[in-house]
C-alpha cells in the first residue's frame, strides 16, 4: 500500500522554489533515506510533506487512505524546548492527540499507547524524569517516542542523530531499524550518509537535479564511499 | 491582628475585595505558565496598557461599568497584536512596545484634556496603580467577575492538553492535525479578559507580576507541565491572600502589596531551587 505519494513538488518560501522535479512514493514498511548538502531543501521538503507549508507547485496525495496527521515527526530541537518544565511521560503522550478529536483528556487507550511506545524506544525508566534535564541522546528517544505514538505507519524523521555521540547514534539507529523492521514505514534525513545507508533501502539525493535511487546504484554512483 | 481581620471580613466589600483578588491571581497564574514559555511574557504588559488608554475613554464617557468597553477593545488589541505578530516583518515584541506606549500616552492624553474631576493625577494614579478602587467594587462587578474566571479556568482545564502540546511544540501540533493559529487567538482572548480583570486588583502596571512570577517561581521548583501549572497556581493565590489581608491591616496600597508578596515569594524559590541543583 502507498502511504503517502509525491508528485512533481515544488518546495520554498515565497515564490523561488528551492527544490523542484522532486516525485516519489512511500510504501508500507520502506525506508527511504533523503541526504543532501546543507540548504538544499531537505528540511522544508518534510515541512511540506506534514502540511506545516503549502507546496509552491505539484501535489501530495495519501493514496491509501492515511491522514495527513497520522505522520509521526521528529524535527530539530527548538530553542523553548531546551528549558522546557515537562515530563517524559507528558512530551510522549501528546503524541496521541491526533486521534483525540473531539475529546479533551486522554483515555486509557492512549495512555496504553504512550506506554508501548516508550518502552519501544526504551524510555521507560525515564517516565517521570524532567525533559530539560536529559542529556542530548535521552531528549532525541523521547522526542521519538512522541512521533512514533502519534503514528505507528509513517515517522518523518529530521536529523535524528545531529549532536549525538557514536554510542548515542548507534542506539538511536538500532531503534529505528527495529521500528522499521516491525514494519513502520521511516523517512530520515541524515548527514551520516555512510551508517545511515547500512539500514536505508532507497536514497533521495536533493540537489540541482533531485533524483531517487536505490542504495546499491547510490553508492555505484558515489564510488562505494557514501559521500 | 485576629480580631481586627474579623472585623474587616464582616463588611462585604472587603469579602467582595478577597474573592476578585483571589480569582484575578489564580486565572493569571493559569495562564501566565504558557506565556513565559512562549516568551510572550510582555503581551501582558501591552495589553494592560491597551486597557488603560480604554479605561480612559471610559472615564471621559462617563460609563457606569468600564468593563463593557474596556474587556472587547483588549481583546481587540490582543487580536491585533498576534495578527502583527505574524504577519509583518516588524518585530512581535516591537509592535508590542508601540501598541503599549502610544495607548499609555493617548490615555493620559485623553484624561488630561477631557478632564472629568479635579484629581486627575488621582485618578491615573488609580488606574496604573490599582488603588483602593477594589475595595469600592459593587455586587455587579463581582458577579461578572466571577462569570468570567469560571470561563478562563474551564476553558484552560478542557483545552490543556492541547495547550501544552502547541506550547511544547507548536510544529508537531500542526503536523498531528492541530490548529496553533487558533490556540494562540484563544490564549490572547484569554489573558485579555484576565487583564481587564485585574485592572481594579494591581492597576496597569503591576498587572504583568501577577502572570510571570508565579509561573516563573514554579519552574525553578518543578520538572513537569502539571506540577508547575498547579504550583503557580497556589503559589498565586496565597501571595494574592497574603497581600490582600497585609494591605488591609496595615493600610499600604493594594496592588503593590500583592506584587512585593509575589517577589518575595519568587526570590524564596529561587533560592530554594539553587540549593537543591547546588545539593545534588
Ligand atoms: N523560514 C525561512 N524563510 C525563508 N527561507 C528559508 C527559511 N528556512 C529556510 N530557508 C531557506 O530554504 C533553503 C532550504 O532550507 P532547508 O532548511 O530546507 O535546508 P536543509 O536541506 O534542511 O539544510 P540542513 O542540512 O542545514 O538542515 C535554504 O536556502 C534556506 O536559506
Ligand atoms: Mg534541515
Amino acid at each position: 500500500m502507498t502511504l503517502i505519494s509525491v508528485r512533481d513538488l515544488a518546495i520554498g518560501y515565497g515564490q523561488t522554489p528551492v527544490a523542484s522535479g522532486i516525485s516519489f512514493d512511500v510504501e508500507e514498511g520502506d525506508f527511504l533515506c533523503i541526504v543532501g548538502e546543507n540548504g538544499s531543501g531537505k528540511t522544508t521538503l518534510m515541512k511540506t510533506m506534514l502540511g506545516l507549508m503549502e507546496p509552491l507547485s505539484g501535489g501530495i496525495t495519501f493514496p491509501g487512505g492515511m491522514k495527513g496527521s497520522e505522520i509521526g515527526y521528529l524535527g530539530q530541537q527548538t530553542q523553548i524546548q531546551k528549558d522546557f518544565p515537562a515530563s517524559v511521560y507528558e512530551i510522549v503522550i501528546s503524541g496521541r492527540l491526533n486521534k483525540c478529536a473531539g475529546r479533551p483528556f486522554y483515555g486509557k487507550e492512549d495512555k496504553d499507547a504512550a506506554a508501548r511506545s516508550m518502552e519501544l524506544t526504551g524510555i521507560t525508566d525515564l517516565r517521570n524524569r524532567c525533559y530539560r534535564n536529559l542529556s542530548g541522546g535521552q531528549q532525541q528517544r523521547v522526542l521519538l517516542s512522541r512521533a512514533l505514538c502519534a503514528s505507528s505507519k509513517l515517522l518523518l524523521l529530521d536529523e535524528p542523530v545531529s549532536g549525538l555521540d557514536p554510542d548515542a547514534t548507534a542506539e538511536m539507529y538500532r531503534i529505528v531499524k527495529e521500528l522499521n523492521d516491525s514494519g513502520v514505514a521511516v523517512v530520515m534525513i541524515t548527514h551520516d550518509v555512510d551508517a545511515s545507508l547500512k539500514i536505508a533501502r532507497t536514497v533521495l539525493c536533493m540537489g540541482d537535479v533531485v533524483r531517487l535511487m536505490t542504495v546499491a546504484e547510490y553508492l555505484q554512483q558515489t564510488g562505494g564511499q557514501g559521500k | 491582628m485576629i480580631d481586627k481581620l474579623v472585623m474587616y471580613l464582616a463588611y462585604p466589600f472587603v469579602r467582595y475585595a478577597l474573592i476578585v483578588g483571589v480569582l484575578v491571581s489564580l486565572c493569571s497564574s493559569l495562564l501566565g505558565v504558557t506565556l513565559v514559555l512562549r516568551r510572550y511574557s510582555f503581551i501582558g504588559d501591552g495589553l494592560s496598557h491597551v486597557a488603560f488608554g480604554t479605561m480612559a475613554i471610559a472615564t471621559v464617557l462617563r460609563l457606569s461599568n468600564n468593563m463593557i468597553l474596556v474587556l472587547p477593545v483588549t481583546i481587540l488589541g490582543a487580536i491585533l497584536i498576534l495578527k502583527a505578530g505574524s504577519r509583518t516583518r516588524m518585530q512581535g515584541d516591537a509592535i508590542l512596545a508601540v501598541i503599549s506606549v502610544s495607548a499609555l500616552a493617548l490615555g493620559y492624553l485623553i484624561m488630561n484634556v477631557f478632564a472629568v474631576s479635579a484629581n486627575i493625577s488621582g485618578d491615573v494614579c488609580a488606574t496604573l496603580f490599582g488603588s483602593t478602587s477594589i475595595l469600592t467594587l459593587g455586587q455587579s462587578e463581582v458577579w461578572m467577575c466571577m462569570g468570567l474566571s469560571v470561563v478562563v479556568i474551564a476553558v484552560f482545564i478542557f483545552m490543556y492538553n492541547r495547550l501544552f502540546s502547541v506550547t511544547f511544540d507548536s510544529d508537531f501540533a500542526k503536523a498531528t492535525g492541530q490548529k496553533p493559529e487558533r490556540y494562540n487567538m484563544l490564549i490572547a482572548i484569554l489573558i485579555a479578559i484576565v487583564i481587564t480583570l485585574g485592572m481594579n486588583l494591581v492597576g496597569s502596571l503591576l498587572i504583568t507580576a501577577l502572570v510571570i512570577f508565579p509561573a516563573l517561581a514554579s519552574m525553578r521548583l518543578f520538572g513537569s507541565f502539571k506540577a508547575v501549572t498547579v504550583s503557580s497556581v497556589i503559589l498565586s493565590v496565597v501571595c494574592a491572600f497574603a497581600g490582600m489581608v497585609l494591605s488591609i491591616m496595615i493600610g499600604t496600597p493594594v496592588g503593590s502589596t500583592i506584587v512585593a508578596a509575589d517577589l518575595v515569594m519568587f526570590l524564596i524559590c529561587c533560592c530554594i531551587g539553587g540549593l537543591r541543583r547546588g545539593g545534588r
